[in-house]
């Protein structure tokens, strides 16, 4: 079984970001970039589909500019087969990613498409979803468990009250919670063989995707900041402060 | 405008997370509600009496007794003919939901709103809420996600919308529901809780988190929540988190214990109405955000504070 993973580049998760001061986004400049978080725990699920012998092929997809190149290089060096760019310095929205995914699904025939719950950028928490119903295929989102069984996948999905435990017929979708695994780190000489592994460019054009936003920004603003209060001395103090906000009697 | 709101409930009864849609929804125009359930009539009827609900689409069908987004993204599709927007809440539910619709209506999705500008005007947090964007859709029809603590909840009575019967959709056969693991608590639940008390990971195992958490939230009659190192250390299970991830929160009262403040943290209880923070580290980020704070070991403070209350 073949196993597509999409990936995203964007701002590090250690990086505090910054509204431009024009307000029509946040500053990217110099500013360090790296695969979505989720991502990361979607290639390495993949990986371990594969080591475990489910898995035959791992095929990397992102659609971003060329620097994505750098991410999909990251997940070849932990363990990715090969990759794809769909190359464009567009912003482009989850639905029209997710026709880009489907098209290439479509070509690659995937049994899974594994992928983030959502990007720490925009955070729409879409494109799993959307790429399912795309495909006509069944979804696994907020996966904490995954397990291949014959011709169905078993999800165990992180949902508001606890778990929850899906079966779904292959090919499927799965999207990725913090849980699933813990993303390796990719070693040296993996990351000088990524460097001849197969990596195609490919523009949204090549699928016959239209990719103009449905959605436009108006502004961005930071949010509204929340000032720092007071410190207490002691525990009484603080109670006294509870008694008086009536918090506790 | 007409709006559809879907209904988050157990077949027995409506969860708290509809009454915030039926607010964000009723600014755009006339509000029915539809309850996809099996055997779920009684939700049904809880939802005819919110207060600004004209009126009720009740899908009961076995296929939906789960309410697998397979089988219920096709009979929402199904009813937007007739609408023009379609409100979820931003829960983990309406997240699973909500995008499987607008893909299938072709239209870009709005997620988890924070307020209503104008027909088509929305803000957004991104970026972890460190930036709010203000959009504008351009498609014919609104698909959207609502985040709950940002919008006033719809009385829960006072309305008599009628109850209509929506034709089902059926079962699309690619998914199966085997059975879910879900926490039963005598304490109120996270995202409808008037008061929280959270710990870190400064708590160091799940003995030392129930042993020191637990009785603070039972004397103030809070709910306990968590950090997501709290939770990844497994000291409580993963419906407990507090973050961006996890849950938003926005309780009149956050108690932050051993929590020193990550972004990702932050992002899912800042706009708690007062928030109170008990850490040792004096620098820890939680204090830039805290009204009230107490630099202390929480091992003993802890213990002392919920035996003064």
């Amino acid at each position: 079984m073949k196993i597509l993973v999409p990936v995203k580049r964007v701002i590090d998760y250690n990086v505090k970001p910054r509204v431009k001061s024009d307000g029509t986004g946040v500053d990217l400049a110099n500013v360090k970039m790296s695969m979505n978080p989720f991502d990361e725990i979607a290639v390495e699920e993949a990986i371990r589909l594969k080591e475990k012998g489910v898995a035959t092929e791992i095929v990397a997809v992102s659609v971003g500019p060329a620097k994505a190149q750098e991410t999909l290089r990251t997940a070849l060096a932990m363990g990715a087969d090969r990759a794809i760019l769909v190359q464009t310095d567009d912003e482009v929205e989850p639905l029209a990613v997710a026709k880009l995914l489907k098209a290439i699904a479509d070509e690659e025939t995937p049994g899974l498409v594994i992928l983030g719950k959502q990007a720490i950028d925009d955070d729409s928490n879409q494109t799993g979803q959307m790429l399912a119903a795309l495909l006509g295929r069944p979804q696994g989102t907020f996966a904490s468990e995954v397990t291949v069984d014959g011709d169905a996948v078993i999800v165990k999905r992180e949902v508001d009250g606890g778990l929850e435990t899906v079966k779904l017929a292959l090919p499927a979708i799965v999207t990725t919670d913090l849980r699933l695994n813990e993303p390796r780190y990719a070693s040296l000489p993996n990351i000088m063989k990524a460097k001849s592994k197969p990596l195609a460019t490919k523009t949204p054009a090549d699928y016959g995707v239209d990719t103009t936003p449905r959605l436009k920004t108006l502004k961005v603003v930071e949010p509204a900041v929340r000032s720092a209060g007071i410190k207490v001395a002691d525990v009484d103090a603080l109670v006294a402060k509870l008694k008086e906000m009536g918090v506790a009697q | 405008m007409s709006v559809l709101v879907y209904a988050e409930h157990d077949n027995a009864a409506l969860k708290d997370a509809t009454l915030a849609v039926v607010t964000a929804a009723a600014k755009l125009g006339e509000v029915h509600v539809l309850v996809a359930g099996s055997a779920a009539s009684a939700a049904a009827d809880a939802a005819a009496k919110i207060a600004g609900v004209a009126k009720v689409l009740l899908a009961d069908d076995a296929a939906y007794a789960n309410q697998l987004a397979e089988n219920v993204a096709p009979l929402v599709a199904g009813l937007m003919a007739g609408y023009d927007a379609f409100l979820a809440p931003a829960t983990a539910h309406g997240k699973n939901i909500a995008p499987r619709v607008a893909a299938l209506l072709d239209v870009a999705q709005i997620s988890d709103i924070l307020s209503v500008e104008g027909p088509k005007t929305f803000t957004r947090p991104t970026y972890a809420g460190n930036a709010i964007a203000t959009v504008e859709s351009s498609d014919a029809k609104l698909v959207i996600t609502v985040r709950g603590t940002a919008f006033a909840k719809a009385e829960p009575t006072g309305g008599s919308a009628s109850v209509e019967a929506a034709a089902a959709a059926g079962d699309a056969g690619l998914s199966s529901f085997v059975g879910s693991e879900i926490a039963k608590s005598e304490r109120p639940e996270l995202t409808a809780a008037k008061i929280i008390v959270s710990g870190g990971r400064a708590l160091k195992d799940a003995e030392t988190f129930q042993a020191t958490i637990f009785p603070l939230a039972d004397k103030l009659g809070a709910a306990v929540g968590a950090s997501r190192a709290a939770v990844d250390a497994g000291y409580v299970p993963n419906d407990y988190q507090v973050g961006q991830t996890g849950k938003i929160v926005a309780p009149e009262v956050y108690v932050a214990v051993g929590i020193s403040g990550a972004i990702q943290h932050l992002a899912g209880m800042k706009d708690s109405k007062t928030i109170i923070a008990i850490n040792k580290d004096e620098d820890a980020p939680i204090f830039q955000v805290a009204d009230l704070g107490l630099v202390a070991d929480l091992f003993n403070a802890v213990p002392e504070l919920t035996g003064k209350l």
